[in-house]
């Protein structure tokens, strides 16, 4: 059970400091290709924002159903990477051969240029919510009644 | 022997670092410590790959454009970069599942410590 | 770097995992983790590794601190002194002849910095190479690790979905109503 704090301080930079963080993570994404950076440090980043948040905030206060269903969000990240991949096998090319997705009026190198892009956004989605989603079950989701498995 | 520890003082870094988080990991009964010894030991693993990646006077594997290219050699070496992205995010899914099973533990017996888990056990 | 910036680092970074396992209360053990977490970073964006370095300090030394903690904040974080002598010669004992062994197989491995050594060659020169003309990413590590060995990183996003529900798994309660 975390508690919200209850500094001003705290309250106020987490308040600043949660979308600039996030806006910092989108940017490692997207500059993968070009400066250190990708998908596993981007969503590791935007799960470190919504650490703080909680932290500063409590449990209670960020308790949507979204919270404690994170982990189906990276199910639907790995599914979005392995879907990328099917594409190419499904029209008769490999697995994960980006040169030959289905995107008109570009020329294979591009090609492979958007699928690593595709992938990329696909792995910060898995790490994000499955870091979220550890955090969230290490913290206890509130100390009460009611027996534990294992 | 003493030029090793004089031109390659990486390498007795890392033997200094594996085999402390190993011995951490033998002796002390606290599970926590042996799970900051594991975290040692990944980490200096790591450490060794990025060592026989590194090249003399070479920048970061990040090409310029092909107007100005460089041969292969004025880069550093990225194929153990790669693979230890991948060591690290590895390590801290089973530092993860490890540290859930601590907390698990801690639930059922209420201690840390190993010995008194196993004689709580019988 | 210079062999002189290399020393210290490594020496700053033996010195805090020394202080980790060392010291008696938990929670100033796994802070002074992080802080070794962070001058390994800091190493090996020095030795070149910029990427492996911005990783190990998002995901090392910020992720695995906070479950740490967050560990730490559910169980207690004092731990017990006790005497073990012989289990502690034995293992010194052991540990230092393995090390002893290491050092001496380490002198055959190639000098550190060489650019002719074998794992320079091969493959990694081609992707050295090809890589901007073939995938257009400047980026050689995201290119490797995206495109020529995309199927480990699809095998590694799946070691971490998996973590996140074994933990969902080991640590729900039996009258838990979400999913």
């Amino acid at each position: 059970m975390i508690r919200p704090h209850d500094s001003v301080i705290v309250h106020t930079l987490a308040r600043v400091f949660t979308p600039i963080i996030q806006l910092f993570a989108l940017y490692v994404l997207v500059h993968g290709h070009h400066s250190p950076g990708g998908g596993f440090q981007a969503g590791t980043l935007f799960a470190a924002s919504v650490i703080l948040s909680i932290l500063a905030f409590g449990i209670q206060g960020s308790q949507t159903a979204l919270e404690r269903r994170a982990i189906i969000l990276g199910g639907i990240g790995i599914l979005l990477y392995a879907g990328i991949g099917l594409l190419p096998l499904i029209l008769g090319e490999e697995f994960l051969n980006y040169g030959e997705l289905p995107i008109p009026g570009m020329e294979a190198s591009a090609r492979r240029h958007w699928g690593i892009l595709g992938i990329e956004i696909g792995v910060a989605i898995a790490v994000a919510a499955t870091a979220v989603s550890i955090f969230y079950s290490l913290s206890g989701r509130g100390e009460g009644e009611g027996k534990y498995y294992g | 022997m003493a030029d090793i520890l004089l031109y390659r003082p990486h390498f007795v870094a890392f033997i200094i670092l594996f085999l402390l988080g190993m011995y951490i990991m033998v002796v002390n009964p606290n599970l926590v410590k042996k799970l900051i010894g594991m975290y040692l030991m990944q980490t200096s693993i790591i450490l060794f790959f990025i060592i026989l990646a590194v090249k003399k006077d070479s920048t970061i594997p990040i090409l310029l454009d092909s107007a100005t290219a460089l041969p292969p050699e004025a880069y550093a070496n990225p194929l153990p970069h790669v693979l230890m992205l991948t060591a690290i995010v590895v390590g801290v899914s089973t530092l993860g599942v490890s540290l859930a099973m601590v907390i698990a533990l801690y639930r059922q017996y209420n201690t840390l410590e190993e010995d008194e888990i196993l004689g709580k056990m019988k | 770097m210079t062999l002189f910036d290399d020393y210290l680092l490594l020496l700053l970074a033996v010195v805090m995992a020394l202080g980790a396992v060392f010291v008696r209360d938990l929670l100033s053990g796994v802070l002074i983790l992080a802080a070794y977490s962070f001058f390994l970073a800091l190493l090996w964006a020095g030795l070149g590794a910029v990427d492996v370095a911005f990783t190990e300090a998002v995901v090392g030394a910020g992720l695995s601190t906070v479950f740490f903690l967050v560990a730490l904040f559910l169980t207690s974080h004092q731990e017990k002194v006790r005497k073990q002598l012989r289990v502690r010669i034995i293992a010194l004992g052991s540990l230092g002849c393995l090390g002893f062994l290491l050092l001496f197989g380490s002198v055959d491995l190639p000098v550190v910095g060489d650019p002719e050594s074998l794992p320079s060659k091969h493959v990694s020169s081609h992707y050295l190479r090809k890589s901007l003309e073939e995938t257009d990413t400047p980026n050689v590590v995201t290119a490797v690790l995206a495109d020529y060995r995309g199927f480990d990183t699809l095998g590694e996003a799946t070691v971490i979905f998996t973590a996140g529900v074994a933990c969902w798994m080991l640590l729900r309660r039996k009258d838990d109503s979400s999913t």
